[in-house]
């Protein structure tokens, strides 16, 4: 059987790659980056656009993937470091401007996401400390009259003999010598940072301090703060506005209609809040005022009954459902989500005649440029982003169409001032680009043995990436493999012979796009669940079961396996307590997770543990991996207990953390990580366990209860005996 | 014009008896450590310090703090702020880190009241700070490590 459009998050990866001109490993150092630094320095070594060497031994790493909470400040620095034989306690990082130089390798835009920024600059970044360090033994070398392979560097000095020099003293003779064409890399045998332990996060100590500057943060002279009254869903439009009141308010200097909706710039924050308010927009809701979350669900429904489009077809589901030992019927239901990072939206914009400055947190700078460009008539290279860190995104700041640094450039562009537009909590709630909702319904038969025969799928829910960058690449035949991502290519069903997965897609006036995880972030709930449920129809333990479910894939079968022995699987429990397991791929890395959990008397979930087995090839800066895995497994019980966006008359009914609760610290079960040791090429890290979580959750409550959660959130068990 | 003393420092600033103390520490003061999350006492990510007592700016009017005196993170002071900072630091709290400062505001009145937190106390003292990123595990060892260190530092 050949599945027609299967494709992986990995393949998803090449074909990118091929579609968009194939890797690009530019090492020309930009020109403003040339200009500024000529400025303020006199001797600096810029052996490529990812490393500067100051004559005072300040080695400056620049990113070309942006920080928000994932690590990636400290681990490609690392990288860097490493190949450098840096001083560690010298290193200096910033995000890099926008520019080709940073290009995504694969994507070929500059660009945060897919958690593919490790594996994609593994050998960049190495190559980049690695060049430097050719030239600074060389210019050693040619100083002391040696061959560069008497030398050696170590901790910032080059070496020979009983001779020893900084790298600072050497920038300006480094500086004068040709790039070498290529450069070996370090043997790993010789790693002294890469994969160590012990390295500390290069970003905490102005994060605790409170010196560390995000979006929010930035001030610029004269700048106003523009809030938005913004369309509250697409396709309404604006009736009247009191726009006299809003001025009346002190300090609110100037209202604006863009096409987003109403702005209010003023001296502050709390003027601007107090201005939209006494704008009183009226809007008419047009279309959209009949979106109901009530009705979306039943039409759900009646598109699964209806059927889709075919993303595998092959040999005859039903005949063989009919004739199969165990049967089963599943359908799994999973709500709108809003990202919530902790810092709402916001973007400062400076527009001159001739260039327009952007600061904002964002994980698409080339996306955002174009789209400033596209605003202001600019070239875009008159467009410069100063890209700050980012408080929090899972997706939010990853947006197809750029839309808050958008609008931000279409209220300076309307107004002439320097804006800094604030997102209020609500806005954001708010304010889309959800996870779309999802149905998922099975029909699966089982042989004799548990192992499924016959597989018939039908997934409902809106596409993420139609319209968006990699449509192309990931739209095939009209099937959004994002929307089913991780089920057609599951290694058990890719192996069914008689198979249906369809897709139907709706559109909808519901603003969606990219949330942590993607398409896993609710196909693993759906996939994992129906898992545990083939478990137990034919009496098998949900781990033995899956070990047979996988016994050719031998890191999902370790991961497997680790947190099974880890977890004490099987080992006895408290009356009342019970164990669930989920295990997965998910970008490029393989991870298992065990719950343990209780219901109490009121139907609250009590999450006891978790434990996280995680195989994600080399991990780089296992700490950071550790961390990544706590904080998913978090995000992701918040998702699976309380998280939900609804619909009434087309108003988005949640506003703030009151009704959108995010898990919080009294709630956060006991999390212990074990790292599959690994020379595996890098997998990634941000979004590889938030999938697994909610499964985990939910089976764990079956085996406790005996009551199987197949819609999210979870909010409380029915613990009734209905 | 309203007076306040922050971090030990007099000002007077032309603004709205009613603009939470978080915008004008923000906004008018130009001390940024104070995070705003959500504006409505849900999050901490706010969280100063008002005549000793941790409070959300974000919904607190200024005119609250007419004759008292607001501590921000800028001006902990350190023998709250040492052991802290060094705790934070050693288990590598933070991840996007939006909402550390606001967690090591609150963290610190316990602190203060108490040298020996048992995790009951730090879930009591600390569950009106949410963090989205989920680094709750690592705050809650800080917190035990802090008081260690204060602990030995006393
Ligand atoms: S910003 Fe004040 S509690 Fe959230
Ligand atoms: S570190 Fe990101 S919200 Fe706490």
């Amino acid at each position: 059987m050949k599945p027609s459009g299967s494709i992986s998050r990995r393949q998803f990866i090449r074909s990118t790659a091929l579609t968009t001109g194939g890797l690009i490993i530019a090492f020309h150092v930009p020109a403003g980056i040339r200009k500024a630094a000529a400025l303020t320095e006199t001797s600096l070594f810029m052996p490529n656009a990812f490393l500067r060497i100051g004559a005072d031994d300040s080695v400056k790493v620049l990113l070309s993937h942006c920080e928000m909470g994932q690590g990636i400040w400290t681990s490609l620095s690392m990288l860097i470091a490493e190949e450098l034989d840096a001083d560690w306690h010298k290193l200096q990082v910033e995000h890099a401007p926008a520019d080709t130089a940073y290009y995504h390798t694969i994507y070929a835009t500059q660009r945060t996401g897919g958690s593919s920024s490790l594996y994609s600059e593994f050998d960049r970044y190495r190559k980049a400390g690695a060049t430097a360090r050719h030239l600074l033994v060389q210019a050693a070398a040619n100083r002391w009259k040696v061959n560069s392979n008497e030398c050696r560097t170590e901790n910032g000095y080059v070496i020979s003999g009983d001779k020893n020099v900084r790298y600072g003293e050497l920038v300006q003779e480094a500086s004068a010598l040709p790039a070498p064409a290529d450069v070996p890399l370090k043997d790993p045998a010789s790693w002294k940072i890469i994969g160590k332990e012990k390295i500390k996060k290069l970003d905490s100590p102005e994060k605790i301090n409170g010196k560390a500057v995000f979006g929010m943060d930035v001030h610029i002279p004269g700048m106003l703060t523009a809030m938005v009254s913004r369309v509250p869903v697409s396709g309404a439009r604006v009736i009247r506005y009191n726009e006299a009141a809003a001025m009346a308010v002190p300090g609110v200097r100037q209202v604006v209609k863009i096409p987003t909706g109403i702005a209010v710039l003023a001296d502050d924050f709390w003027a601007a809040k107090k201005g939209r308010e006494a704008l009183k927009v009226q809007w008419d809701l047009g279309e959209a005022s009949h979106l109901n979350s009530d009705s979306l669900l039943t039409e759900l429904k009646a598109r699964a009954d209806k059927g889709g489009t075919a993303a595998t077809n092959a040999g005859n589901p039903d005949e063989t459902f009919s004739k199969s030992k165990y049967k089963l019927e599943a359908e799994y239901y999973q709500p709108f989500l809003a990202q919530a990072p902790m810092e709402p939206l916001n973007c400062t914009v400076q527009l001159s005649a001739d260039k327009c400055e952007i600061w904002t947190g964002t994980q698409t700078q080339t996306d955002d440029q174009r789209a400033a460009a596209q605003i202001t008539g600019l070239p875009i290279n008159k467009v410069f982003i100063t890209t700050c860190f980012l408080g929090g995104s899972f997706g939010r700041r990853n947006i197809t169409r750029s839309d808050f640094v958008r609008e931000a450039v279409e209220i300076a562009k309307a107004t002439g001032k320097v804006v800094k537009t604030v997102w209020t909590r609500e806005d954001d709630i708010q304010g889309g680009m959800y996870r779309p909702a999802f149905l998922h319904r099975f029909k699966v038969g089982l042989d004799a043995s548990g192992m499924p025969v016959s597989w018939k799928q039908i997934s409902v829910g809106q596409s993420v990436m139609t319209g968006g960058p990699f449509e192309k690449v990931a739209v095939i035949n009209g099937v959004d493999m994002f929307s089913i991502e991780g089920m057609q290519t599951a290694p058990f069903v890719k192996k069914i012979k008689d198979q249906k997965i369809e897709l139907n897609t709706p559109t909808w006036p519901v603003l969606i796009d990219n949330w942590r995880a993607v398409g896993l972030s609710h196909t693993i709930f759906a996939m994992e669940s129906l898992i545990d449920e083939m478990a137990y129809a034919v009496k098998k333990d949900p781990v033995a079961y899956r070990r047979m479910l996988y016994k050719d894939v031998p890191r999902l079968l370790g991961v497997l396996n680790l947190a099974a022995e880890k977890s004490n699987w099987g080992s006895p429990l408290p009356k009342g307590r019970g164990r669930g397991i989920a295990a997965y791929e998910a970008v490029a890395s393989y991870v298992a997770l065990v719950a343990e959990v209780s219901v109490l008397k009121d139907g609250s979930v009590k999450v006891h543990k978790v434990t996280c087995a995680v195989d994600c090839g080399l991990a780089i800066h296992p700490d950071g991996v550790v961390a990544q895995m706590e904080g998913s497994i978090g995000y992701g019980l918040s998702t699976a207990l309380y998280s939900e966006i609804t619909f009434k008359n087309g108003q988005v009914q949640q506003k703030n953390f009151y009704n959108y609760p995010i898990l919080r610290i009294h709630e956060m079960p006991e999390v212990n990580t074990f790292i599959v040791p690994s020379n595996e090429k890098p997998g990634g890290i941000g979004e590889a366990s938030v999938g697994q979580m909610m499964p985990a959750l939910t089976n764990a409550i079956f085996a406790a209860t005996g009551k199987r959660i197949r819609n999210l959130p979870i909010k409380k068990v029915n613990t009734g005996t209905a | 014009m309203i007076q306040l003393t922050v971090n030990g420092k007099q000002y007077e600033v032309d603004v709205l008896p009613d603009m939470p103390i978080l915008w004008v520490i923000r906004d008018k003061l130009k001390l940024t450590g104070t995070k705003f999350g959500c504006g409505a006492a849900q999050c901490g990510a706010c969280t100063v310090h008002l005549d000793g007592q941790g409070i959300r700016s974000c919904i607190s009017p200024v005119s609250r703090a007419v004759g008292k005196e607001i501590v921000t993170i800028e001006g902990l002071q350190p023998s709250l702020s040492k052991p802290l900072m060094e705790a934070w630091t050693e288990i590598d709290v933070p991840q996007c880190g939006y909402c550390q400062t606001g967690q090591i505001m609150a963290a610190a009145i316990l602190l203060r009241e108490n040298n020996d937190p048992s995790d009951q106390d730090i879930d009591n003292a600390m569950s009106g700070n949410i963090c989205r990123c989920g680094t709750y595990q690592r705050i809650r060892k800080a917190i035990h490590l802090a008081a260690e260190l204060k602990r030995s530092a006393t």
